[in-house]
């Protein structure tokens, strides 16, 4: 086993409860937002497929990168953009709005 | 600076971003401070990939930069949708970020090939499997989504078994590759079946389940993030991964919760199928209907209103209409709030984004539990497009097989009102007693279209 597995375990372990604390409390109002945050943050693969991608290690490897660059950036600026504009719309307010 | 200390930047930078995150997730908690979290969100990813770009690791610069052109030139698009194609939009980025890991994660296999230790293979093949199988579920659901496939759940006699043998038989494959690493030829099998199970997870599941599938392709898709960062040690991704992945779980289970349906049941259970009558003798039940004349009048003399709205609102692109009559009858001194089931959408969430974007204040938008006890004071429960979640069996008849799914108890309002286009049943075709109370009215039509004329009615009426 590999030692680097025990450390990953120990923040995977620690970021799920604590993910699992911090979204219980996310009001079933902004579930849709929460969902298209969460993967806007879970684009963060970008670094990784980066990484590989610039490595320019094997033809394939590479191809296989930028193919991952180009779909994690793509839920990453789509991901912002939408939870940005779903945000906005949401507006408190006294009733009685001019129609 | 030599590239030991660059990589130590770069490192730290991941933890300000694995910061940021937990931030972005925590300021989501109320609509008052979710912008600053989506900042935060923003900010702290940039600083990750900058950071990234200057890892002495990168070499090649060119194809990255077009490649992430390209990104954005797909990405922003996606995120300037419509809020009806939010949910098809949602799984589709869920295909993409599966997408992307799966591709890393083979990329890193074909590097290492065929010396790739034990422990690293049985890493590197759970995360290409989970990777793959939720690309190909998140792309069939976002095609059942946009309607571009059948909504309706698609079965055959042994479904069950065949699916679970294709899903064996991916993980037999892996653990084939970690005993024996130089079968490198196994590896592209692997992944074709794990494609093969994706598509056999959510051709069988009904629209109406949507809700629950995508909250589960979420929590795969974040979990495959989560053990690709296992493969290359990267914690952020690990961090990333596990709030992402924790998200879709709850949401999962908040939606089957809702739904009164155990995981096993969503995936298993291909609910929607034709559903035995419960006890019959239920046909030619007389129901009162009403005008757009007496519906306003009764929603006129009303002091509290409560709107339940479905799916059904959202596919007659009623909402706006139904802001105008929210406008009107709180101009009028009424009390109009709406209800909103959990499972009502496609989405969790969805009803509320759908009404947000009308222009309808946050704090009049209830929550099911909430809005429960105030039913019996409410004079008019109006229920637009919405059937199974107002459905009283679910309290009453145990034979029904939505027994036990909470509800919004529109029943125990003074008088209840529905739109709805005929008399057909809901999408589990079960019938609805609510319709044949002696407090309640169906208002036949469009949904657009009859809220539009009570709209009129009432601005007519002088005021």
């Amino acid at each position: 086993m590999p030692a680097d597995f025990i450390s990953s375990l120990f923040v995977f372990i620690l970021s799920a409860f604590l993910g699992i604390e911090l979204i219980k409390r996310v009001s079933p109002l902004l579930h849709t937002p929460l969902m298209s945050l969460t993967n806007a943050l879970d684009a963060i693969v970008l670094v990784a497929a980066i990484i590989i991608a610039g490595r320019h290690e094997t033809r394939l490897s590479t191809i296989l990168g930028l193919i991952a660059v180009a779909a994690s950036f793509s839920n990453m600026v789509g991901g912002f953009v939408i939870t940005d504009r779903m945000l906005g719309m949401f507006k408190t307010g006294k009733p009685a709005k001019k129609s | 600076m030599n590239p030991a200390d660059i990589q130590q930047l770069i490192d730290v930078t991941y933890i300000a971003a694995a910061i940021g995150f937990i931030l972005a997730i925590k300021w989501l908690s109320s609509p008052v401070s979710a912008m600053r979290g989506v900042l935060i969100g923003e900010i702290a990813s940039a600083i990750a990939v900058t950071a990234t770009l200057f890892d002495p690791q990168v070499t090649h610069y060119k194809w990255i930069i077009i490649t992430l052109i390209i990104g954005a030139g797909v990405g922003v698009p996606l995120g300037l949708v419509k809020m009806t194609a939010v949910p098809q939009r949602t799984a589709l980025s869920h295909a993409f970020g599966a997408l992307s890991a799966a591709l890393i994660g083979v990329a890193e296999y074909y590097v290492a090939a065929p010396n790739v230790p034990k422990f690293e293979m049985a890493e590197i093949g759970l995360e290409v499997i989970i990777g793959s199988l939720t690309f190909t579920g998140s792309v069939i659901a976002a095609g059942k989504l946009q309607e571009w496939l059948p909504q309706r759940p698609i079965t055959y006699k042994g479904q069950n078994y065949v699916s679970l043998t294709v899903l064996a038989s991916a993980l037999i494959l892996m653990v084939v590759l970690v005993v024996h690493p130089e079968f490198t030829h196994l590896f592209p099998a692997m992944i074709g079946v794990a494609l093969i199970f994706g598509i056999m997870l959510v051709t069988p599941i009904g629209g109406a389940d949507m809700p629950t599938v995508i909250s589960l392709l979420n929590s795969y898709a974040g979990f495959s993030a989560a053990l690709l960062g296992f493969v290359l040690s990267n914690k952020v991704l690990i961090v990333a991964g596990a709030l992402d992945g924790a998200s879709g779980f709850i949401l999962s289970v908040i939606m089957c919760k809702a739904m009164n349906r155990s995981f096993t049941n969503v995936l298993f259970g291909a609910f929607g199928q034709v559903q035995p009558k419960s006890a019959g003798a239920k046909e030619e039940r007389p129901v009162k209907s009403a005008s757009p004349e007496d519906a306003a009048a009764i929603l006129a003399a009303a002091n509290k209103v409560v709107i339940v709205p479905g799916y059904g609102m959202a596919v007659a692109q009623a909402q706006h209409k139904v802001r105008e009559l929210y406008d009107i009858l709180t101009k009028k001194g009424i009390d109009v709030r709406f209800g909103i089931h959990p499972v009502a959408g496609r989405m969790p969430g969805h009803m509320n984004v759908l009404l947000a974007e009308a222009d309808i204040p946050y704090d009049r938008l209830m929550e099911m539990d909430s809005i429960n006890g105030d039913l019996p004071q409410t004079d008019v429960a109006l229920v637009i497009g919405a059937n199974d979640v107002t459905n009283p069996a679910a309290r009453t008849d145990q034979s029904s097989p939505i027994y036990g799914m909470p509800i919004i108890d529109v029943d125990k309002a003074r008088t209840v009102m529905v739109i709805k286009r005929s008399m057909a049943a809901g999408f589990a075709g079960i019938d609805n007693p609510l319709y044949y109370l002696d407090n309640t009215l169906m208002l036949f039509g469009d949904a657009k279209k009859f809220v539009s004329e009570i709209v009129q009615q009432l601005s007519g009426s002088g005021h």
